[in-house]
């Protein structure tokens, strides 16, 4: 898929994520991540960020996100969505 | 003896924190919700993320029903289309017609063929909420086999009337008696409007009761403080069981002597009274209140 | 050297010492010897009263090194410490220990005193805020020593502890130096945690904002204990003294938490006639005590006694007569301290017969139940409240491994997952109380019972309730969130935990 314009999903509640999407000139996949949980899980949330988006087949994008301790499911949802909505 | 499903509890759909506490707050059924709780922007966001909640939460210990939007929303038939593929127990319809719940059947044995799910394993519980389908519940019911249960929806229902909802329910007096007896009559479960005053406790006993004491199998919650309560109502009181046990020893008793029929406290035991003794045992056993 | 519970700890320590390590709860039991007491006899032409604080320093000749404590019954109100430590910055003086028994939010200006060299040594029981994050960061010349609150008065009085000048905030105190902590617009009810300070430090200060005509009355700490006395406008704010306590929670996860509980205190037999009781001040603890309470109610039970940092609500119970009396060790809130005031039953226990394991007997002893918390638990049941998960400090045992220690019955309340944190791990960062003293955790998604307590295992077997073992809560937990990574802590050890019997039972490692 192609990030066409910014777009977001998600919210700043407890065990969600928030995330917004833009196109990316530079090409390439961005990733801005801050979250309630960094040191333990900041690893792993950018592991499911870049799954998700290689499943969706999107390669260009900056990833601005604010975790506040949502679960992969989550994560991979929001992430989903927006990049969806940024069709 | 079927699952229960004396509350049927409803989850906001976009929210995350309670998709994930969903399954340990008691009820014996959770309806993640994409209609009502959901604001149309967040409609898509919603429905990704029960269809990842369903496919990675362990809901194993309850019974898993998705509300859909109605039919006639753009939504309804994308949120079936992606939310059956994760097969949930149930799908509950709001304001469903028969011709909706066929078209909806329709789907969803296509669907079911193509993820290899077994035929009809995908559940339907209409909302019964509006004048249409009030009058209508019996051949709602009869329009799909996989229906296994009516949900009354008062606020909708009086809204359609236009009458005023009330705590005390006078005006679904009427509504609850063709829902319930219909149920009935089709042997399927009778689903209870939820009670809206999260913090009335007396209020929610006293609603109950009168849903369980007009033939109601079961009651939807929009909180999940109310849980307890209601599965009290539903539960055999003490003397009931005690009730029931002896009414099964009288019937042993009667079987050693070679008799056919018997009597306990002066009144006739028959076959009615036998199966509601031998349900009564049952569902003490199930709720350990033996 | 790895002690008994697999920790890392050195035998000497840096700016703290050797290290005499854990061996278990009760290993070090046996015959102790209180310390001997230096006294400032007083003549009948002595005057306690002095005019400022630098003339207190002065009359008590505060010195480089020296330690000096205070008692945290003003909470996040406290003005006293703050107003000591300034003043004794202002003379120039420098290398000061300070044994506060808890540290707040509002301590927060200690923090330029540690940078400055005024305050190199601190020994408290509980830290939060400000101080504990820089504390954390490492700005704290020597390591903090934490003790448990019973800990804390049995290395008091056994010397372990020396203290050259306690500075007693007294919401009353007369012009010879006797206090209460009932009366005045800075009440605060019980002084527990000030009475082995007064006992045992060389000199005693009363610093009051409410001097009253001789005698005070009634006498909470004596005057035979007390060298002198200042007057302040103010020793605390009253908003941040009787604040301790937070709401019954009202998140269905926690009161299922709470339901579940109960049900395991009434499995176990111990909800009976003359049964005692803790909780603690938090949302989910208050909760337990409210299924308690409707139980008791329903089956006509009278306690013993309850105890604790008092709280309105476990006033309320014991109001409603389902304990005969409160043992209060400090109030957290409004209503505690009137019911302190107002009922000799409700009677204050000082911070060693609260919990000090060296004497002939503590209060701890005598409890049937505790409800506590946890950061962290792992798999041999070892309970961290010290750390967070991100390795700083947070909190610490206040009277956590004292209960746990005394009580026939522990349990731990706490959700599974904290924000995607997992409570249940392989290895804590901290260990606070030890698995040998936890009976019973349980979360909202099950219950795990120590396995030594094969008496417990067997009577919640009846019940329907979800039992598993600690591992299999573990696996639910990651299955959710997955496996945190490991916090990478530095070398340098800027806390020394102490077991109640003086024993270092872990130590806080900086995290990088």
């Amino acid at each position: 898929m192609e990030i066409n314009k910014p777009s977001k999903a998600g919210t700043m509640e407890s065990n969600d994520i928030y995330v917004m999407l833009m196109p990316n000139p530079k090409g390439g996949i961005e990733i801005n991540l801050q979250s309630i949980v960094m040191k333990q899980f900041g690893e792993e949330i950018e592991k499911v960020i870049l799954e998700t988006l290689k499943e969706l087949q999107v390669v260009n994008v900056i990833v601005n996100a604010q975790d506040k301790g949502a679960l992969n499911y989550t994560i991979k949802a929001r992430i989903e969505t927006a990049t969806e909505r940024a069709e | 003896m079927k699952r229960l499903r004396r509350t049927m509890l409803f989850m906001p759909g976009n929210n995350p924190g309670m998709l994930q506490s969903a399954g340990i707050l008691g009820a014996d059924s959770i309806i993640l919700d994409l209609e009502d709780a959901v604001s149309l922007t967040e409609k898509d966001s919603a429905r990704i993320l029960v269809r990842e909640a369903i496919k990675n939460l362990d809901y194993s210990n309850v019974e898993l029903v998705v509300r859909v939007n109605p039919i006639t929303t753009e939504f309804a038939l994308v949120d079936i289309d992606v939310i059956a593929r994760v097969k949930p127990d149930a799908l509950m319809i709001p304001k469903a017609t028969e011709e909706e719940l066929k078209t909806i059947d329709e789907m969803l044995i296509k669907i079911e063929k193509e993820e290899g799910f077994d035929a009809g394993s995908i559940k339907l519980i209409p909302i019964v909420e509006t004048a249409y389908g009030l009058q209508n519940v019996y051949n709602i019911i009869k329009s799909c086999n996989r229906i296994v249960a009516i949900l009354l929806g008062g606020e909708d229902l009086t809204s359609d009337l236009g009458i005023k909802r009330t705590k005390e329910g006078e005006e679904i007096f009427y509504a609850r008696n063709q829902v319930s007896i219909a149920c009935k009559a089709m042997k399927v479960d009778s689903i209870d409007t939820p009670f809206t005053d999260t913090n009335d406790f007396e209020g929610l006993e006293k609603d109950t009761r009168k849903a369980k004491s007009l033939g109601f199998t079961g009651k939807a919650a929009i909180s999940p403080k109310h849980i307890d309560t209601i599965h009290s109502v539903f539960a055999p009181t003490f003397d009931e069981i005690k009730h029931a046990k002896r009414v099964l020893m009288a019937m042993e008793e009667a079987e050693k002597e070679g008799k056919g029929v018997f009597s306990l406290d002066g009144k006739m035991v028959d076959a009615p009274i036998i199966n509601r003794a031998k349900n009564t045992v049952e569902l003490a056993r199930l709720l350990s209140l033996t | 050297m790895k002690n008994i519970l697999g920790r890392e700890i050195p035998e000497y320590i840096e700016g703290y010492g050797k290290v005499t390590t854990f061996e278990g709860a009760f290993k070090h039991a046996g015959i102790k010897t209180k310390k001997e007491v230096k006294v400032n006899s007083v003549t009948p032409n002595d005057e306690k009263v002095l005019k400022s604080i630098e003339e207190v320093i002065d009359k008590v000749g505060i010195t480089d090194g020296m330690t000096i404590s205070f008692h945290h019954h003003l909470r996040n109100g406290d003005y006293v410490l703050n107003t000591v430590v300034g003043a004794i910055a202002s003379k120039g003086i420098k290398n000061i220990t300070v044994a506060m028994s808890s540290i707040f939010p509002n301590h927060s200006p200690l923090i330029e005193h540690i940078k400055n060299g005024v305050v190199t040594k601190i020994v408290t029981n509980y830290m939060s805020g400000p101080v504990a994050q820089e504390i954390s960061r490492g700005i704290l010349k020597n390591p903090v020593i934490m003790h448990t609150h019973g800990g804390r008065a049995r290395a008091i009085e056994s010397g372990d502890l020396h203290i050259d000048v306690a500075f007693i905030a007294a919401p009353t105190a007369d012009t010879y130096g006797n206090i209460n902590g009932l009366y005045g617009k800075s009440a605060c009810g019980a002084l527990g945690y000030a009475v082995s300070d007064a006992e045992c430090a060389d000199r005693v200060v009363a610093i009051t904002d409410n001097l009253v005509p001789y005698p005070a009355c009634p006498i909470e700490i004596s005057q035979i204990y007390v060298d002198y006395v200042l007057k302040v406008d103010s020793i605390g704010d009253p908003g941040g003294i009787v604040s301790g306590t937070t709401q019954i929670t009202n998140d269905p996860v926690g009161l299922k938490i709470a339901k579940m509980a109960s049900d395991v205190m009434v499995a176990t037999g111990l909800v009976k006639n003359e049964m005692s009781f803790q909780t603690g001040a938090g949302g989910i603890s208050l909760a337990v005590a409210a299924q308690l309470r409707k139980y008791m109610k329903q089956h006509g039970i009278v306690g013993s006694f309850a105890s604790g940092g008092i709280t309105g609500y476990i006033v309320d119970m014991f109001k409603e007569g389902l304990f005969r009396s409160l043992f209060d060790v400090q109030c957290f809130d409004l209503q505690a301290v009137q019911s302190y005031v107002s009922t000799h039953k409700h009677q204050r226990m000082s911070a060693s017969m609260y919990g000090n394991p060296d004497n002939k007997g503590a209060v701890v002893n005598n409890l049937d139940i505790v409800i506590l918390g946890a950061t962290e638990i792992d798999t041999n049941f070892n309970v961290n409240v010290t750390t967070g998960s991100d390795g700083a400090i947070m909190g610490g045992s206040g009277g956590h491994s004292d209960t746990a220690a005394g009580a026939k019955l522990t349990i731990i309340v706490t959700q599974l997952m904290k924000a995607r944190l997992p409570i249940i791990k392989d290895s804590v960062t901290t260990i606070t109380t030890p698995g040998e003293c936890i009976d019973v955790i349980v979360t909202e998604r099950g219950i795990a019972v120590n396995p030594k307590r094969l008496d417990i295992i067997e009577k919640l077997k009846k019940t329907n309730l979800p039992i598993m073992t600690i591992e299999e809560l573990k696996t639910i937990a990651e299955k959710m969130t997955g496996k945190p990574k490991a916090i990478e802590l530095s070398d340098q050890i800027i806390a020394v935990i102490e077991y109640r019997d003086g024993s270092v039972i872990d130590v806080v490692r900086k995290p990088l």
